[in-house]
């Protein structure tokens, strides 16, 4: 911990409210507690915000969940019971979409989590040696997560691109010595989720090596100097000393990257909406939030989707929670 | 890994790497390249890659096709964006790290409960509460201060301010107090000053997560006028058709400024990022 220079001596006279030296006032005295009343007073902007703008919509979720509501209808809002939920679930026009949703969402996070985590494991113990130039290259590999989702969608709008002129049907054109034509990466069904796997990825990794590097720079030198003078070979060394020294953050990064793919949003509206991605292969739970919220303005149903998307998450946090806590007790 | 190196293993380490940052730069090497081409030259297989032609008319023409009130002005969209960031910024710093010393640094009955409220909190991502908020709010659709006020108060950088400020010894709050300065003195001219990696760390955190925001401006907001950029992005990548050099263009314009300030502030950034993980 940084030590702070001690208050510089006080001038003598009252130091107004404005100078950083505290006055030196001879002993007020102590601690006459009203701590409890400056601690509300300072807590309470930010936990009001919070309590207004997460605690009550959130609850107000649950309760419009319920209810059958639309905006701007004439209609005051009737109670609806567990209908919602049992449409989501049950009634065909409505499940169809929901279900092929959640399953595109589970479909992402099952690739997306470990090839990221791998990828990401990877990338940081390349980067973790001490070579000239390492900070430029690390920056090179972080640099995609300060791009918005909305630019990078645009980005890799252009590499997939549907013409024989598209950045990646002309590079396998290259390779395969012109044998392969024009192909819709978006639009066809079968790669639109690959697409969007790729993309995220591209953009999302440098995240979480980031936060491996910092797990692989706490694990102690001195183990890799015992590791060798056992004459441990490089495999032996990554086995019984990199991973488990850095299994906590592993679970954590691994855990981050499932609750995010549950997240995914942005890329997957742009390129429904103006970039011919297939729809049914790509939508996810949000897009289905989204889409029937403000396209069908059935906010009730809505609300039982973000129900619905919010249990998943919390599921997979308290997952995080037990698998992490033997390592992190303290 | 601390293992001796040949000068041959520093050759090898060095073209890995160089040809994985390749590889992992394209994409954006694409972007900077296509926004200085000619719009037909960027769709054109792999010569889309040589820098022919180079000139900034594309961003002029960003510019030029964006200076009307039914499109709206560009620089309306990065004045919108910049508003937002920066009020989200500060005032997000502000609220959250008086809120983190209240509930860490003053002892006071309740505030065990109000922290396990913030945690509870910091469970709910902003999507599963994105839709009653539509709803709540939807009178103030189309307005600046809608687009900001739900983000200032943020339960995770709260956290952050946690972790940092519960490691700050007691003795420097005790010299301040016997020197007379109440909570807010100690708080304001004694913490602040020395917890200033934190608050880089959380002001970068929330401009990054704050200037590519989309799901909040897509459901609030219809008017160009207070439209911040990467909704406009978005809109502007759909006209038809396409004209790619414009769209490239405008797209660099939405990135150079978290480029730069991650160019300066980096360090922080990562440091940040990494600590608040490790540590959670």
């Amino acid at each position: 911990m940084k030590t702070v220079e001690p208050a510089h001596a006080a001038a003598p006279g009252r130091a107004q409210a404005t100078s950083s030296a505290p006055s030196a006032k001879p002993s007020r005295p102590p601690r006459g507690n009203r701590d409890w009343l400056h601690g509300l007073l300072m807590s309470a902007p930010a936990v009001g915000g919070l309590i207004a703008f997460v605690g009550i919509p959130f609850g107000y979720a649950v309760v419009l969940s319920f209810y059958n509501v639309r905006l701007g209808s004439p209609l005051e809002p009737t109670f609806f019971g567990v209908e919602h939920y049992r449409r989501l679930f049950t009634d065909p026009d409505l499940s169809g979409p929901f279900l092929r949703a959640l399953l595109n969402n589970l479909t992402f996070a099952a690739v997306v989590v470990p090839l990221q985590t791998g990828l990401a494991l990877a990338l940081a113990i390349l980067l973790n040696r001490k070579l000239k130039a390492i900070g430029l290259f690390r920056s090179f590999f972080f640099m995609p997560v300060v791009f918005p989702m909305a630019l990078v969608a645009v980005i890799w709008r252009l590499i997939l691109a549907r013409s024989e002129q598209g950045m990646l049907n002309s590079l396998l054109n290259a390779v395969t010595f012109g044998n392969w034509g024009a192909f819709d990466w978006l639009g066809d069904s079968l790669t639109a989720m690959g697409s969007i796997i790729v993309l995220s990825v591209w953009q999302g990794v440098g995240f979480q090596m980031v936060i491996l590097l910092a797990g692989l720079q706490q694990i102690p030198g001195e183990l890799y100097e015992a590791a060798q003078l056992d004459r441990a070979s490089r495999w032996q060394q990554f086995r019984h000393v990199t991973l488990p020294g850095i299994r906590g953050t592993l679970v954590f990064v691994a855990m981050l990257t499932s609750v995010l793919s549950f997240r995914v949003f942005d890329q997957v509206y742009i390129l429904i909406r103006g970039g011919g991605l297939d729809e049914d292969a790509t939508r996810t739970v949000m897009y289905q939030a989204v889409t029937t919220a403000f396209d069908q303005n059935n906010i009730g149903q809505a609300s039982a989707i973000t129900v619905v998307f919010f249990l998943i998450v919390v599921a997979l946090t308290i997952v995080q929670r037990r698998v992490v806590r033997p390592e992190n007790e303290d | 890994m601390a293992m001796t190196r040949t000068p041959v293993r520093r050759v090898v380490d060095y073209t890995v790497l160089s040809v994985l940052a390749f590889i992992f730069a394209l994409p954006a090497l694409y972007l900077f390249l296509g926004s200085l081409k000619p719009s037909d030259e960027i769709l054109n297989g792999l010569s889309g890659f040589l820098p022919t032609h180079l000139s900034f008319d594309n961003y002029a023409a960003v510019l030029d096709s964006l200076s009307s009130d039914s499109t709206g002005y560009f620089w309306q969209f990065m004045g919108v964006s910049v508003l937002l960031a920066f009020v989200v910024v500060t005032g997000g710093l502000i609220v959250n790290s008086m809120a983190a010393y209240g509930l860490t640094r003053l002892k006071w009955r309740g505030r065990n409960a109000v922290f396990a409220l913030v945690l509870l909190l910091m469970l709910i991502p902003f999507e599963s509460v994105a839709v009653p908020l539509f709803y709540m709010f939807n009178g103030q659709r189309n307005t600046i201060y809608i687009q900001a006020l739900p983000f200032m108060a943020n339960a995770f950088a709260i956290y952050q301010f946690h972790t940092f400020f519960r490691n700050i010894p007691p003795s420097i709050e005790e010299a301040a107090r016997l020197d007379g300065a109440g909570p807010w003195r100690t708080f304001f001219a004694i913490i602040v000053p020395m917890s200033k990696p934190v608050f880089a760390s959380v002001a970068i955190l929330t401009f990054l997560i704050q200037w590519g925001s989309f799901l909040w401006p897509v459901l609030m907001v219809s008017d160009p006028s207070v439209r911040p950029l990467p909704l406009e992005m978005s809109v502007f990548q759909g006209q038809q058709p396409p004209d790619w050099g414009q769209i490239l263009a405008f797209g660099v314009l939405l990135v150079l400024p978290v480029l730069i300030v991650f160019a300066f502030f980096q360090r922080w950034f990562v440091e940040g990022v990494a600590s608040s993980a490790v540590k959670g």
